[in-house]
C-alpha cells in the first residue's frame, strides 16, 4: 500500500496488476510506441458478411482468456453485447474480459454469465445491478472504471488488449462502412468504438440495417472492419436516445444556473471563439440557456461546443453562436439528425475527445465545462462513480477529462440531495482531482479554487455570495448534519482509473 | 414618509414543506412569506407552524425579510399561529382577509401583548394586510391607517373575484378599480402597495406583462407564488440609467447636507425632501441588487441621527 497524492491508499499490487498510484494530472510521461492490431489483406471477391454472430465469433479466433470490446452508444436500449455473450457462453468460451466504455442496468442479464464463469473481467464503468452486486460481495469480477479519454488510452499504450471487438452498428454495409446517424437504431455517433477499430486484433461490426455499398456517412470505414454481421435488433430504440433534452424548470437548478453563467461571464473567456461543453443534465443545460443568452445579446460567436451533444447545442449551432460541434455521443433525436446532415456537426472519436497521450485532444482547447458531481470534498475532489451508501454506480466518462483540460472546470450541483450534504469532508470515491476544478457552484453560493480567487469581488458585486469550500460545507452541514462514514471491508473490488492510468482511488465492499 | 424598504418580491412558502422551508435564504427575493394559511390543509396546521418556528428560529444570517401568513381571524387558527410563531421572531405578520379596519386594530392589539410577554420592544412585528373583497376595498382608506405597524397592504384578485362572482382573466381589464384604490390609499397612507399574485407560474410572458402593468400603476412590489417569477419581476422593476443617475446625485447631494449639519438642500434649483430621498434610497437599493451600482447605502449619512 502507498497513498497517492489524494491522500488514498492504493495498492502496490490488486489482482497480478501493478498500480501506479496517482500524482497530478499532467506530468506522467508515456514512452514508446502505440500497440499496433495485425495487417491483414482483403482480397477481390473475398466476403466480409457473415450469416450469425457465431459464425463470426468462430471467424475472429475468440478462445477462453481473451477480451472483447463494445460501446455504450445504445446505452440502456443496447442489446448488443446482451447477445454476444450469449452467444459466447453457448459456445463454451469462458474467462472473457469486457472492455466496454460503460455497462448499462440492461447488461444485468449477463449476472449469470459472471457467476459462471464466462465472464471474469470488467474494464469499464457500470451503472444498475452487476456493480451494486459486486459492491456488496453478491458478485466477483474485478472492475476497472477509466475515463473516455483513458480508455482510449488504455487501448493505445496496451493496458487494455480488446481482441475481438463489437461495434453496434446502427447502419452498414456488407463491406463494413459503418453509419451511425442512419436505421432503427440511430445513435448519431459511435465516437467510444473508433479506439476498438484501431487496436482490436478483430473488429465485427453488428448492424440491424445493412444496406447497399457504400453507407454513408461514413462513421468507421471498411479497412477497419474485419466482418459484418446482421441480426434483427441492436436492442430498444426508445431506450437508445431521449426524444428530447430539456433546460431545467426547478427553481434551484435555475439559481444553480445563474450563479455558473455570472462566473463565466466574469472568467474573461466569453468572448468570440469561445469553446464550451455541458453535460445533459438539467443544471449544466440552463447554465448553457444563460450563456446562449449572453452570447446573444454580445454577439458572440463560439468556436465549438463538445463532448456528449444535445438538441441544445445542435441550436445554438444552427443559430449561429458556435461554429462547431464535435460530437463524441449524441444524447437526443436533435443531435442525431443533426450530424448525419450538418458538416460543422463533426463526429468524434474519444481518443480525439480526450486521450492524453495523443498528438493532443480536443479537451485541451476548451475554455470552460460545466460538470455534475454526486459529492464534492473540501479540496474540491468530486466523486461520480459511486453512490452515498458506498456502491459502485457510474461511469466517469469525460468528467476528469474536461476538468483537466478546460481552462475553467465549473462543477454545478444541489448542495442538499433527499437530505445529505453534496459538500462534505471527504468524498466516498475520487473520480476527478480537486486541483483539476475551479469552481464549485451551489444554489448556497459559489466555492472558487486557488486559480479564480481574483473572481470574487465581481462576483460579490453581482449579488453572488462567495464562500470558502469549507464555509459551505459549514453551512450545509448546519442543515443536514455531517454525514455518518459508511463502513467498508479491506477487499478492492474495483479501480478508479484516471486518464493518464495512474490510480486515484479503489472501490472498496460495503460491510454489512 | 416612505420608508425606503425594498418590497419588489414577495414569495410565498408553504410552512408545511421543510424542502421548500430550507430553501428561503438562497432565494434573491426582497420578502419570504412563509404560508399557514391557503397552502396548508387544515389537517397539517400544527405541523406547518412547527417547522416553520424552527426554520424561522435557525435562520440567524437573515438576507432577506421574512413574514409569516397567519390564517384568517374569522378561524379558529389564528391565536395558535401567532403563539408558535412571534417567539421566532420573523420580521412580521401577513394578514390575511383583512376586510375593516378594526381587523388591524385587533392584530396589533394582539401584537402588542405577545411583545410585552416576550419582552420585545412593542412595535417590533409588522404587518402587510391583504385586501381581498368588495367590502375591504371600500374600507381601504380607514384600514390604510389602522395601525403604526402596517407597512404595506397587498391585494388578492383570487378572492376579491371569487367574492365577486367573476371570472379572472388574465388582462385584468376587472382589477382597474380596486387596485387604483388601494393604492391612492396606500399613498394618502405613506404605506407600500402590494399588487396580487400571478397564479400561472407556467405562463412567463403573461406574468411579465402583469409585472410591467404594475409598474405603470405604480406598485411597489408584488406577492409571488414561485421562484421563477423574482428575477423577471426585479428586471422589469429595474431603475432607467438617468433614474440611477439622478438618485445618486439627490444621495450625494444630502450626504453634503448632512455634513454641513442642515437637513435641507437642493439640486437644480428643486428642493429636496424627505420623500424625494426615499425614493432615491429605494432606486439604489434595487440598482444595487441587480448589480447595477456599487454605492453602499449607509441610512445613517441619509437620515441623520436615528430618530430625525
Amino acid at each position: 500500500m502507498s497513498k497517492n497524492s489524494l491522500g488514498r491508499e492504493i495498492p502496490d499490487i490488486w489482482r497480478g496488476r501493478v498500480l501506479r498510484p496517482y500524482r497530478d494530472p499532467f506530468s506522467v510521461q508515456p514512452e514508446g510506441p502505440r500497440v499496433a492490431r495485425p495487417i491483414r489483406r482483403v482480397n477481390p471477391g473475398d466476403n466480409k458478411l457473415l450469416g450469425s454472430l457465431r459464425e463470426a465469433i468462430e471467424a475472429s479466433g475468440l478462445r477462453d482468456g481473451m477480451t472483447i470490446g463494445a460501446h455504450h452508444h445504445l446505452r440502456n436500449g443496447d442489446q448488443v453485447l446482451n447477445s454476444v455473450v450469449k452467444e459466447i457462453a453457448a459456445m463454451g468460451i469462458r474467462d472473457i474480459g469486457i472492455a466496454s466504455s460503460s455497462i448499462h442496468p440492461v447488461h444485468e442479464v449477463l449476472i449469470p454469465f459472471i457467476r459462471d464463469g464466462v465472464i471474469t473481467r470488467i474494464e469499464s464503468g457500470v451503472n444498475g445491478r452487476i456493480s451494486r452486486m459486486v459492491s456488496t460481495g453478491q458478485l466477483d469480477v474485478p472492475i476497472v472504471t477509466r475515463t473516455h479519454g483513458g480508455r482510449g488510452r488504455a487501448m493505445m499504450c496496451g493496458d487494455i488488449k480488446v481482441d475481438v471487438a463489437f461495434v453496434g452498428a446502427p447502419t452498414c454495409d456488407e463491406y463494413g462502412n459503418i453509419c451511425a446517424s442512419k436505421g432503427p437504431s440511430a445513435c448519431g455517433v459511435v465516437g467510444y468504438s473508433h479506439s476498438d477499430a484501431d487496436y482490436a486484433d478483430c473488429v465485427i461490426a453488428v448492424t440491424d440495417n445493412l444496406v447497399p455499398y457504400p453507407a454513408f456517412p461514413i462513421s468507421i470505414p471498411q479497412t477497419k472492419v474485419d466482418y459484418v454481421v446482421q441480426v434483427d435488433s441492436l436492442g430498444d430504440p426508445s431506450k437508445i436516445v431521449s426524444t428530447t433534452t430539456r433546460v431545467t424548470t426547478d427553481p434551484i437548478g435555475l439559481q444553480i444556473a445563474k450563479y455558473a453563467a455570472t462566473v463565466i461571464d466574469l472568467s474573461g473567456l466569453l468572448k468570440t471563439g469561445f469553446s464550451f461543453q455541458t453535460g445533459a443534465g438539467g443544471a449544466s443545460l440552463a447554465t448553457a440557456a444563460n450563456v446562449r443568452d449572453l452570447m446573444r445579446k454580445r454577439g458572440i460567436v463560439g468556436s465549438f461546443g463538445a463532448g456528449g451533444i444535445t438538441g441544445y447545442f445542435v441550436d445554438m449551432l444552427e443559430e449561429g453562436l458556435l461554429e462547431a460541434l464535435f460530437d463524441v455521443q449524441s444524447f437526443d433525436l436533435k443531435a442525431v439528425a443533426s450530424v448525419g446532415r450538418n458538416p460543422a456537426h463533426i463526429e468524434m472519436s474519444a481518443d480525439m475527445y480526450a486521450n492524453p497521450f495523443n498528438a493532443g485532444c480536443v479537451v485541451n482547447r476548451l475554455d470552460c465545462v460545466v460538470l455534475g458531481a454526486r459529492e464534492i470534498d473540501t479540496n474540491f475532489n468530486v466523486n461520480v462513480n459511486t453512490e452515498s451508501d458506498g456502491t459502485l454506480n457510474g461511469n466517469t466518462g469525460g468528467h476528469a477529462d474536461t476538468a483537466a483540460g478546460a481552462k475553467l472546470a465549473i462543477v454545478v450541483a444541489p448542495s442538499i440531495r433527499a437530505r445529505l450534504p453534496i459538500v462534505r469532508d471527504e468524498v466516498t470515491t475520487i473520480s476527478t482531482p480537486g486541483e483539476t476544478i475551479d469552481a464549485i457552484v451551489t444554489e448556497r453560493g459559489v466555492a472558487l479554487n486557488s486559480k479564480y480567487q481574483a473572481l470574487a469581488p465581481d462576483l460579490r458585486r453581482r449579488g453572488i455570495p462567495v464562500k470558502s469550500i469549507v464555509e459551505l460545507r459549514d453551512e450545509i452541514y448546519g442543515i443536514t448534519g455531517a454525514p455518518r462514514p459508511i463502513e467498508f471491508t479491506d477487499n478492492i473490488v474495483g479501480l478508479v482509473e484516471y486518464r493518464d492510468g495512474t490510480i486515484t482511488d479503489v472501490i472498496r465492499q460495503v460491510k454489512g | 414618509m416612505i420608508h425606503p424598504q425594498l418590497r419588489r418580491s414577495l414569495l410565498y412558502v408553504p410552512g408545511n414543506m421543510p424542502a421548500m422551508l430550507q430553501n428561503i435564504p438562497i432565494f434573491s427575493c426582497d420578502v419570504c412569506i412563509i404560508d399557514l394559511e391557503d397552502a396548508v390543509p387544515r389537517t397539517e396546521k400544527d405541523t406547518a407552524r412547527l417547522l416553520s418556528r424552527r426554520f424561522i428560529e435557525g435562520y440567524t444570517q437573515r438576507n432577506k425579510e421574512v413574514y409569516v401568513r397567519i390564517n384568517g381571524l374569522d378561524t379558529p387558527y389564528f391565536r395558535d399561529d401567532l403563539a408558535q410563531i412571534l417567539p421566532a421572531m420573523p420580521d412580521g405578520i401577513r394578514l390575511p382577509k383583512c376586510e375593516h379596519p378594526s381587523h388591524l386594530r385587533r392584530i396589533d392589539d394582539l401584537l402588542t401583548e405577545f411583545e410585552e410577554y416576550l419582552g420585545c420592544e412593542i412595535g417590533r412585528f409588522k404587518v402587510i394586510a391583504s385586501v381581498e373583497s368588495a367590502q375591504g376595498i371600500i374600507n381601504v382608506n380607514e384600514t390604510a391607517r389602522a395601525s403604526s405597524r402596517l407597512v404595506a397592504l397587498g391585494f388578492s384578485a383570487e378572492d376579491y373575484t371569487a367574492n365577486l362572482q367573476i371570472d379572472r382573466p388574465k388582462t385584468g381589464e376587472h382589477l382597474v378599480v380596486p387596485r387604483q384604490l388601494l393604492l391612492m390609499a396606500c399613498r394618502a397612507a405613506d404605506i407600500q402597495a402590494i399588487d396580487t399574485v400571478w397564479a400561472d407560474a407556467s405562463d412567463q410572458e403573461g406574468f411579465r406583462r402583469e409585472c410591467e402593468h404594475i409598474k405603470v400603476l405604480g406598485f411597489d412590489g408584488k406577492s409571488l407564488i414561485n421562484p421563477r417569477q423574482i428575477d423577471v419581476l426585479h428586471e422589469v422593476l429595474a431603475p432607467k440609467p438617468d433614474e440611477i443617475d439622478y438618485a445618486l446625485q439627490v444621495v450625494d447631494a444630502i450626504k453634503g447636507a448632512r455634513e454641513q449639519g442642515t437637513g435641507v438642500v437642493s439640486l437644480g434649483g428643486k428642493m429636496i425632501d424627505a420623500p424625494v430621498v426615499a425614493r432615491a434610497v429605494r432606486v439604489l437599493l434595487s440598482a444595487k441588487s441587480l448589480g447595477l451600482v456599487d454605492t453602499d447605502i449607509d441610512e445613517q449619512v441619509i437620515y441623520g441621527d436615528a430618530d430625525s
